[in-house]
């Protein structure tokens, strides 16, 4: 992996609507180099996907977030990749990671209502033979998403000219 | 009855005659022209665009929780002349702590650093253009200011200074990076700078604000080369590069003589830098990571900015600061009309070059510390401005 190319994945994961132009221009590179570079990590899988955070919380129609921690019991047969990818295949389930401490996942899940995401659980997670436990936690308020914070940013208070 | 009012009106029989002729600065009349405007985008800000990183503020909050508000010593809080003294050697320049003086801001430094060396009679070399206090704090000392034009290159050479050098010539005051040319030297550049220094027993006044913000090689401190510690104040802070303009810490490096003389001035006009910045700035020390962030994305706007000036003006590409100086005489218009134009019929403030020294006349000054967004929306408004000549 080339430097610029270190470079170019901060300026996406900052902004990914950059146009390669732009992106050509901030890095001091050429327009196709950009291109080349961006299709090759796409097809290698350094970049996964284009997404768009949204804070949720201004709109009325709000969905429902949940931390769910799964502890479950491993076998011989089924170790913790098997039992991971069978939850991570649910379209509810919006991140599953496998953690340290009382729990062994964690899972968050999205839905629209509380109802739906504590049935989804009941029903989708517990049941899996393999899990020995559930807590939910559902999200009440959500301060920081990825790196931004979601409240009112601090506005510019410099003078128009400073010498 | 009522007396007759004596105190409020502005005789300027009471004001000093050399304060009296000080010229105001030439930034202060587009200042009042910009107010009231909407929709200004202003490149004319020589402040960062970057909120202070939250550990820097955290720490300040906390040490006002625990009641660190009294003064410091006159030389400032030990751990933050250590940490600078540690920090300089990333500039080439092992200083000692024991030489580090912390001043209310950079520009007091300036000033403690040209009242303890000029005395009435004194000249000093001043490349321009040059930020805009170097001149006043000169004139104020009964210095006599002994200009030098660097244009069209912006760099300051051996030449120049063994052209205007003279036996009263006591110091030279080099910016670098600079404000507001962006020009800044390298290694071989400064040991030739350095050369003159020494065979004409003057002293740098090595303003290296900007020293952070160098994107093309190294930044090398002056006074770290061959026999120049001792020719050599340096002066730096923390306003631009971790964008603490407003909590106002600097500091001034220098040999003993000089920093026992800085010292007396800076203990009977300031007694100490606020603390609660010094703190902030020892704070500051650890957070280099933070910088490099910055750094990454001036950078990013530097490439930018150059590409599209080269389009329809001519411009030199600065290799340090947030600024861009291009050449604004091929759109027909003198600096000022040029600023002025500019905002008033594109609503873009930029500061006229000629504000940093007549030499600077026919350039204006861009700052490029505004949100990417903003820098293109600019440049857009200006391409339109030079092209529609006006």
């Amino acid at each position: 992996m080339e430097k610029f190319e270190i470079e170019l994945l901060k300026l996406l994961e900052e902004n990914a609507r950059m146009s390669c132009e732009e992106l050509a221009e901030a890095l001091g590179v050429d327009i196709e180099t950009v291109k080349e570079s961006i299709k090759k990590m796409e097809e290698n899988g350094v970049i996964l996907k284009y997404k768009t955070i949204v804070n949720w919380e201004k709109l009325q129609e709000d969905n429902v977030y949940a931390i769910i921690n799964v502890k479950v019991s491993l076998s011989r047969e089924k170790g913790y990749d098997d039992i991971a990818r069978r939850i991570a295949k649910f379209p509810e389930v919006h991140a599953l990671r496998l953690v340290s401490g009382e729990a062994d996942f964690q899972v968050v899940v999205k839905g629209k209502s509380l109802k739906e995401v504590a049935f989804f659980v009941a029903e989708k997670i517990s049941t899996i033979p393999e899990v020995r436990d559930t807590v939910t936690h559902f999200v009440l308020r959500t301060y920081k998403e990825e790196g931004v914070t979601l409240f009112a940013d601090e506005e510019d208070r410099r003078l128009a000219f400073v010498p | 009855m009522q007396t007759k009012k004596t105190g409020g009106s502005h005789s300027s029989r009471r004001v000093a005659k050399r304060v009296e002729e000080l010229s105001p600065s030439g930034i202060r009349r587009f200042f009042d022209l910009v107010i009231g405007r909407e929709d200004v985008i202003s490149l004319g800000v020589g402040e960062p665009d970057f909120p202070v990183p939250w550990k820097i503020r955290e720490e300040m909050i906390y040490s006002l929780e625990k009641g660190y508000t009294s003064y410091t010593s006159n030389i400032g809080l030990p751990e933050l002349r250590e940490g600078i003294a540690e920090y300089y050697r990333r500039f080439s320049f092992n200083a000692s702590p024991d030489t580090i003086l912390i001043t209310t801001g950079a520009s007091e430094a300036i000033d403690l650093a040209i009242r303890a060396i000029i005395d009435p009679g004194d000249s000093v070399l001043i490349p321009e253009p040059c930020y805009v206090s170097y001149k006043p704090l000169v004139y104020i000392c009964h210095g006599e200011v002994i200009s030098i034009a660097t244009n069209p290159s912006f760099k300051l050479t051996r030449e120049m200074i063994e052209k205007h050098v003279d036996e009263k010539t006591k110091a030279l005051i080099l910016n670098y990076p600079t404000n507001p040319t962006g020009v800044s030297y390298t290694k071989k550049e400064l040991e030739e700078i350095a050369d003159s220094v020494i065979e004409h027993d003057l002293v740098v006044i090595s303003d290296e604000i900007y020293a952070e913000l160098t994107y093309d090689f190294k930044h090398i401190s002056i006074a770290g080369l061959n026999g120049m510690e001792d020719k050599c104040v340096v002066i730096n802070g923390f306003s631009k590069a971790f964008s603490m303009t407003g909590l106002r810490v600097g500091y001034l490096i220098a040999p003993e003589d000089i920093f026992n003389a800085a010292l007396k001035i800076h203990q009977y006009c300031m007694l100490c830098a606020p603390i609660t910045s010094q703190i902030g700035a020892i704070e500051a020390l650890k957070c280099l990571e933070e910088v490099e962030k910055l750094k990454a994305e001036y950078l990013r706007r530097r490439n930018y900015v150059v590409k599209r000036l080269s389009e329809f003006l001519e411009i030199r590409k600065p290799e340090g600061t947030f600024y861009a100086f291009p050449n604004v005489s091929s759109a027909g218009m003198s600096s000022e009309e040029f600023a002025e134009g500019l905002l008033f019929k594109k609503n873009v403030a930029v500061v006229p070059g000629n504000a940093f020294g007549e030499c600077g006349e026919g350039y204006v000054r861009l700052a490029f510390a505004v949100k990417f967004e903003k820098l293109k929306e600019a440049l857009d408004r200006m391409e339109e401005f030079v092209n529609a000549k006006g």
